[in-house]
């Protein structure tokens, strides 16, 4: 695969080298390579069971890989010639459970991790860590007295306390319910940037993904198809696998030709590196057709409408096409419209080979 | 350029995995566990040929007849208990059902020799009870008129039988609490009659529940020996006490204890086919406690007097007999030295037994948490062994281990130093302490494994990642975490030593009496003196666990 490590950062502050893991027969992580810049936000991201969890656990040292080397400062932490406990690695962990220890409370789980400091230090630093995630007021609290969303920054104040080289965060906004789960994130993030830490964040949704993350590296398998920004990703992604991910694409079947490729619903010009004549399948993303009540290219007729507040998604069935297309517009059409007409954009159109 | 080629590291891994010292250690438990059962079997090979003839031809045939009667009897005694109570206090609405529902379980508080001890003064020929009957009946002497005799096997069934009921009852209720409500409604709406959905569906629905129960109730019974030895019923458990004490034959009596072990594990085994393919008796789904129907009150009268006859044969009328047989001695006597040293045998050894078990079941427990796995689980369940195998199975085996143990030690220091060393293990009690830790850990090391269990494996690593090596998140997150289940598990260790006898009788050091050996010698000679006020300590410690499970019964809300 493509786009794993280009070149390796000169100063990485934490390096994967060819990290592997497996359970039994399953192969967790495979020649896992990645190298973090301090200050990074790097998001994990891919489906359930594609090992970024299991790439957390062992940068955190709560596993230990079957072999690579892990590097932290350029100092192995997890190799063949040396494993370093995970109290003794400084790296904090903000869990999905968030894992507040429920007899203790919140100012003595920020304290946990604290106790290298003397008492007084200590209890100004869990203090001030408390106080910056607003939780001053409800400092003395049980865990259970706290809501989600309190809960998720005590443990955001406890991982960050200790003053850790990298944040790992386990999915930390999926346990929130929708509403809420982005108010904390932009917090979360807010600060986190404030600070300047290092973080690595897993997360299963694309769209949290690509708002949160300064580099994405997307997983699948327990390997890394593609590493890069945001932008990178979404627009350009590598492969279907990437494309799929990020965006529900149409799928037009076609051959690549000159720099083109032709369909059924048209010739459309496209880079790629496809072989001359070859077999392949256009993606044209929902929003990148525009709608027309009387002008177009394509005459299509409309078989279903999802109305979801900005946009309107339409299922429009073509001449030529077995599937349906998927268009979404911010156009109000008439109830009683049948038949509209489509226009493809094509600067946005991504070609893959079909096999 | 072949010179220059690094060796790659192959598999090699550093990298040392938590939890080494833990599972090493669970392993020393379950082999301290075992140790008894293993020399059992090996110093029942070493008899002669002959001594299995004898046995087989004189011992066997009466003791397993006896035996297995009392078994049948007991099961079903205890099946039809506890299973007509269970369904009474879920199923119908009365007054006192709530008292009801707790006071089922008092029995369990009176372990089976002192029932026994009890009835055996109650139910005299010329006691007080039967004198009562004569003179309603105007007899004037226990020629013309008496109560059958309760010292048979069918007078030990029944007397079993009324205080391992709750056995059965406990698990059984729990099961048409929670399992049956939206199955029973069903069934009512598909046109069963509410007669006929006991025997149609929450019958077969609590089968696994009461196999369970009938099978812990029979152990009970296995492991009994007061109750049979006063009530004349020669069983194997008798049998393995006579041989060793009468006789001091251990090969023989490790013969016969292998055989009752034989019991045991074919009573696990009817147990598992009882069951067999009953997997729902747990389901994840939230189900609603079952809706009891009200009664009239006539009717409800009737039902808490029918469901409250368990509880006066077995706690209320024992208990009460004792209770004013400790007041007249106490009055009589007071509390007499002898007493009081028994007292503190039976707590010290109990709870330096506890602490023992309660730590090495930590162990046991610990090592399946850090480092799941197949030699974890196996060492788990060879620790738990010991609690299937009666009492004086374990202490037939520890007195073969410890024996020779004490034997070889002895023999060393004449060798070396020129003196007897005695017989460190036996004369010091540690035999009794070690029969107690076998046969109980199973107790603190399943009650620490649930307890751990509940602890999520997050905290773990959120403990270790925030600074704390493995034996700091021991210290400061599992035990503290852990603390109920554990005061639990060393609450519930404490009483069954307090309790126990067969293990007891055979391993104590000499002239050395708890509670429960005190009773029952003074039972079997026939002197009724301070063995009330034994008793009664025994129960009244027995009914904290009691409490306890009355409480974790409880439907919330």
């Amino acid at each position: 695969m493509d786009g794993t490590v280009a070149s390796k950062p000169a100063n990485a502050v934490l390096e994967l080298n060819n990290i592997c893991r497996r359970f039994g027969i399953t192969e967790a992580l495979r020649d896992v390579s990645l190298a973090i810049v301090p200050g990074e936000i790097i998001c994990l991201v891919g489906q359930s069971g594609c090992g970024k969890s299991s790439l957390l656990r062992i940068i955190a040292g709560v596993d230990t890989p079957d072999s690579g080397v892990l590097l932290l400062k350029d100092e192995e932490i997890a190799g063949p010639s040396r494993f370093v406990e995970p109290e003794a690695r400084n790296i904090g962990f903000v869990f999905q459970d968030y894992a507040l220890f429920p007899h203790l409370t919140a100012e003595q789980n920020v304290l946990f991790g604290l106790k290298g400091l003397p008492k007084k230090e200590a209890r100004e630093r869990a203090a001030e860590m408390i106080d910056r995630v607003g939780l001053y007021p409800l400092m003395k609290r049980y865990p259970h007295m706290l809501s989600g969303g309190e809960q998720q920054r005590v443990a955001l104040a406890r991982a960050l306390a200790p003053s850790p080289s990298i944040l790992l965060m386990d999915e930390p906004f999926s346990s929130l319910d929708r509403g809420l789960r982005e108010k904390v994130r932009d917090e979360t993030l807010t600060l986190l940037r404030a600070l300047g830490t290092t973080v690595i964040m897993v997360t299963h949704d694309p769209e949290e993904a690509l708002s949160a993350g300064d580099r994405i590296v997307l997983m699948r398998k327990g390997q890394i198809v593609q590493t890069g920004t945001g932008y990178d990703l979404h627009d350009r992604p590598n492969c279907r696998y990437a494309a799929d991910f990020f965006c529900a694409f149409n799928k037009v079947p076609g051959t690549y030709r000159n720099g083109r490729i032709e369909t059924a619903i048209g010739e459309f010009s496209c880079e790629a590196t496809l072989a001359e004549g070859s077999a392949a399948i256009a993606y044209i993303r929902p929003q990148a057709i525009s709608v027309g009540q009387d002008k177009g290219h394509i005459p299509g007729r409309i078989t279903g409408r999802l109305f979801l507040g900005e946009v309107e998604q339409l299922t429009v069935q073509v001449e030529g096409l077995s599937e349906p297309l998927l268009v979404r517009t911010m156009m109000r059409l008439p109830a009683t419209t049948n038949t509209i007409w489509l226009t493809i954009r094509a600067e946005s159109l991504l070609a893959f080979s079909a096999h | 350029m072949e010179a220059n080629l690094t060796p790659v590291p192959t598999k090699s891994r550093p990298y040392r995995r938590a939890g080494t010292a833990w599972l090493l250690s669970a392993g020393m438990v379950a082999i301290l566990v075992m140790l008894p059962v293993l020399a059992l079997v090996y110093q029942a090979m070493q008899g002669s040929a002959g001594l299995w003839s004898h046995l087989l031809t004189n011992v066997l045939p009466a003791a397993l007849t006896d035996t297995v009667i009392l078994l049948c009897g007991v099961g079903l005694l205890a099946a039809i208990l506890g299973t007509t109570t269970a369904w009474l206090v879920t199923a119908y609405d009365f007054p006192g059902r709530g008292i009801l529902e707790w006071a089922l379980l008092l029995p369990l508080a009176v372990p089976t020799y002192i029932i026994a001890y009890a009835y055996l003064d109650i139910l005299h020929p010329i006691g007080s009870l039967q004198g009562t009957i004569r003179w309603l009946l105007g007899y004037t002497n226990p020629r013309e008129f008496r109560l059958p005799d309760i010292r048979s096997i069918t007078g030990c069934i029944i007397l079993l039988g009324f205080v391992l009921y709750p056995y059965v009852y406990i698990p059984t209720r729990a099961m048409f609490l929670t399992q049956t409500a939206n199955l029973i409604e069903a069934s009512r709406t598909l046109g069963v009659s509410r007669r006929s959905v006991f025997w149609h569906v929450a019958l077969p629905l609590a089968r696994p529940a009461i196999a369970v129960g009938i099978s812990l109730a029979l152990m009970e019974a296995l492991n009994d020996i007061g109750a049979s030895e006063f009530l004349g019923v020669r069983t194997l458990t008798v049998s393995i006490y006579t041989t060793w004490v009468t006789r001091s034959d251990l090969p023989g009596a490790a013969q016969i204890a292998l055989s009752l072990l034989c019991v045991v594990v074919a009573l696990i085994a009817l147990e598992r086919w009882a069951r067999r393919e009953q997997r729902y008796s747990i389901s994840a789904q939230r189900s609603r406690y079952f809706e009891p129907h009200k009664v009239t009150a006539i009717k409800g009268l009737l039902l808490f007097g029918l469901g409250s006859l368990p509880v006066l044969i077995g706690f209320v009328a024992p208990a009460s007999y004792l209770v004013t047989h400790a007041w007249k001695r106490f009055r009589f006597a007071g509390l007499s030295s002898r007493f009081l040293d028994d007292a503190a045998n039976t707590i010290v050894f109990a709870a330096t037994a506890t602490v023992i078990v309660v730590i090495l079941g930590l162990v046991v427990a610990y090592a399946v948490r850090l480092r799941p796995g197949p030699s974890a689980t196996w060492f788990y369940r060879l620790s738990t062994m010991g609690y299937a195998a009666p009492g004086t199975v374990i202490a037939i085996g520890v007195l073969v281990v410890v024996g020779s143990l004490d034997r070889f030690i002895d023999k060393t220091t004449i060798a070396w130093f020129g003196i007897s060393a005695g017989l460190v293990f036996m004369g010091s009690g540690a035999a009794l302490i070690y029969a107690y830790v076998a046969r109980f850990l199973a107790i603190s090391a399943g009650g620490t494994e649930a307890g751990l269990a509940r602890i999520p494996q997050s905290f773990d690593h959120a403990a270790r990642t925030l600074g704390q090596t493995t034996e700091g998140t021991f210290r400061y997150v599992h035990l503290p975490l852990s603390k109920a289940a554990l005061t639990a598990a060393g609450l519930l260790v404490f009483v069954d030593c307090v309790k126990e006898l067969p293990a007891t009788l055979l391993l104590r050091p000499l002239n050395f009496e708890t509670f429960a050996t005190q009773l029952y010698g003074e039972a079997a000679r026939g002197t009724y003196e301070e063995a009330a006020i034994a008793a009664l300590a025994i129960v009244v410690i027995g009914i904290l666990p009691v409490v306890l499970l009355s409480k974790v019964g409880r439907p919330k809300g």
